[in-house]
């Protein structure tokens, strides 16, 4: 028996209803896994380092201590103050260079060339933006390195000062670009009315368009940050490998990310030494969901705000 | 000069305005060249020092006596492979991903949640990535060391820019197209696969395209997560293209380079720079080619 052409046309409906709820289960699944990734590396992360974060681990020795003996046959000390320090030295050398350069541009992008030269010089930012870490930590590595012996006379060329300036360079076109995108959600006729007072494009700069467009900025900068703090080969190859509290930019540090990378290799699975690069895994992620969590709360104001 | 010229001439005010216009142009403007040129000078010095080895055979042939001679194919062999890898599990999963973000996605918490995730899944530090994929797909999931598990590490971090890119380049095509095919009676399904998807195709390579320059040069995802130090690989024929099975470990350029200028004694800098410029030469052509991409499609965009 053949069915009846109605039959088959009614089962061909119900087969393509079906594939289509099929299809737009599939497409929800897929968009509610960035929420599972999330979770799952945040979980994961913390959940390897947990057993000793609450039992060997002692918390106040873990972030006051600056002895990082993770070898030690005697007695292994995991302080990581000075992996803190390290940290914190390198990223913020890098943002003093590259917020006020990166808002610089930022503005001369924006404010102050034509069509032309904007067009190219996005182009050849979103290019640099491009080059990989590894490449940025080579050149740290083999370029800025005897350049920075030479110039200050240093013993090693490879230290804060060599991170600080690799990292900045690293961080300048997303501070840039996020800048400038800062500057352009400034409504035009804010720009008008400056003009039309007689103000420069210097004046319309500084007292219309960066008090209008803070939050912005500062998102950016805050976003640069994040960046910093969570880059891993450059630092790991342009900063040196001495783990204590630095007293200038010209001594090597090791921040937090390149001892991750440095040491996870020669750990044994589930031992100590293991659990507590975990734990510093887990730090770096609180890190970057404050700075990231931050940084969008901000812009998000800013969208707001603009839409009323 | 006569009264009216002076009376119209700038005043001490206009004119100092006007010079500090002047320097802060040029002081905007040398900051700007400082923060470029320096870098395209550094890349010119890169090449340089690269020229020696630069060549054909550099490309094609295997790394000799202990990586301090030879060339790279291993490793670009490798990276190709991790890259296509990732990107096959990335981009599905971002793509519908995208789709279910502008075209599904109503304004409620649960939507906000999803957006949160792929802002802070883009945060979240590479090295992370890599702790992640070391206690997930190297061991929990059993794949060892491997190209399998590299390759899902990176698509995890590729993820939520491809989610972006697909996401943008969806609201950009006009609403009045979705519209229009409703009224045909197409189901909401149908209007995305024939009309939606189609006029944003594009959009979407353009952003995808991008994450194969990412994937192919982040190193610290797969520095535990697959990629090792050497591996021999057959020299010819057609084994020499498919060298590496879905378990095994592999040589990645970006690891590569990092062993060769930071590890192995020896080996002379030629090589490490020549190593650089190919991934350098790599990551900047398929970006080129994703920015030549969106600038055509944007002088052809119909509506």
């Amino acid at each position: 028996m053949v069915p009846s052409v109605d039959i088959r046309k009614d089962l061909r409906r119900r087969f393509s209803t079906l594939g289509e709820s099929a299809v737009e289960w599939a497409i929800r699944l897929c968009g509610w896994s960035a929420i599972l990734f999330v979770f799952a590396i945040f979980l994961f992360v913390f959940r390897e380092g947990a057993p000793v974060l609450f039992r060997e681990l002692d918390l106040k020795e873990f972030f006051t201590s600056v002895n990082w003996r993770p070898d030690s046959t005697i007695r292994p000390q995991f302080g990581i103050l000075a992996l803190l320090a390290g940290t914190a030295s390198v990223t913020a050398l890098a943002m003093a260079i590259s917020v006020p350069a990166g808002f610089a541009s930022a503005i001369f992008i924006s404010e102050f060339c034509g069509p032309k030269a904007r067009e190219a010089l996005k182009i050849i930012i979103e290019l640099l933006a491009a080059i990989p870490s590894v490449v940025w930590g080579f050149i740290g590595y083999m370029v800025l390195n005897p350049v920075i012996i030479w110039t200050t006379g240093a013993p090693i060329g490879i230290n804060i000062l060599n991170g600080g300036i690799i990292l900045a360079l690293m961080s300048v076109p997303i501070i840039m670009s996020v800048g400038e995108d800062a500057l352009k959600a400034v409504p035009d006729s804010y720009r008008e009315a400056a003009l039309a007072l007689g103000a420069s494009r210097w004046q319309l700069t500084t007292r219309v368009l960066l008090p209008a467009a803070r939050n912005g900025l500062l998102a950016a900068a805050l976003l640069g940050v994040g960046r910093a703090v969570g880059e891993t080969m450059a630092v790991l190859m342009a900063t040196g490998h001495s783990v204590r509290i630095p007293h200038s930019v010209l001594d090597p540090v090791r921040t937090l990310t390149a001892t991750i990378a440095a040491e996870l290799g020669e750990t044994v699975e589930g031992g100590t030494h293991y659990r507590v690069l975990f734990v510093i895994g887990s730090l770096l992620m609180i890190i970057s969901l404050i700075t990231n969590l931050t940084a969008d709360l901000i812009v998000r104001g800013v969208k707001g705000r603009q839409r009323t | 000069m006569s009264v009216e010229a002076g009376l119209f001439a700038p005043g001490p005010i206009e004119r100092r305005k006007r010079l500090i216009e002047r320097a802060a142009h040029v002081t905007l403007l040398l900051t700007t060249a400082a923060l470029i040129l320096p870098l395209l000078a550094i890349l010119a010095y890169l090449v340089v020092k690269a020229w020696p080895v630069l060549s054909w055979s550099f490309l094609v042939e295997n790394p000799k006596n202990y990586m301090t001679a030879g060339g790279i194919w291993a490793a670009l062999v490798g990276t190709l492979d991790v890259v296509v890898l990732s990107l096959a599990i990335a981009a599905p999963i971002g793509v519908l991903a995208g789709v279910y973000l502008n075209e599904y996605a109503r304004e409620n918490w649960l939507t906000r949640l999803v957006n949160l995730a792929v802002v802070n899944l883009a945060g979240v530090p590479s090295i992370v990535h890599a702790l992640f994929g070391v206690g997930v797909f190297v061991l929990m999931a059993g794949f060892g060391r491997s190209i399998v598990a590299a390759s899902c590490t990176l698509a995890i971090m590729t993820l939520p820019v491809i989610i972006t890119s697909t996401t943008e380049a969806l609201a950009a095509v006009p609403f009045a197209f979705r519209e229009a095919c409703w009224n045909l009676g197409a189901s909401r399904w149908q209007t995305i696969r024939t009309i939606v998807l189609p006029n944003a195709t594009s959009g979407i390579l353009t952003g995808v395209i991008l994450q194969v320059s990412r994937a192919a040069g982040e190193t610290a995802p797969i520095l535990f997560t697959g990629a090792v130090f050497y591996v021999a690989v057959p020299d010819s024929g057609l084994a020499s293209f498919f060298p590496y099975g879905l378990r095994d470990p592999f040589m990645a350029l970006s690891y590569h380079l990092f062993t060769i200028s930071t590890q192995v004694t020896g080996a002379s800098d030629a090589l490490a720079y020549g190593t650089a410029v190919v991934l350098i030469a790599l990551v900047l052509t398929v970006n080129l080619v994703s920015i030549v991409f969106r600038v055509r499609l944007r002088s052809r965009r119909k509506w």
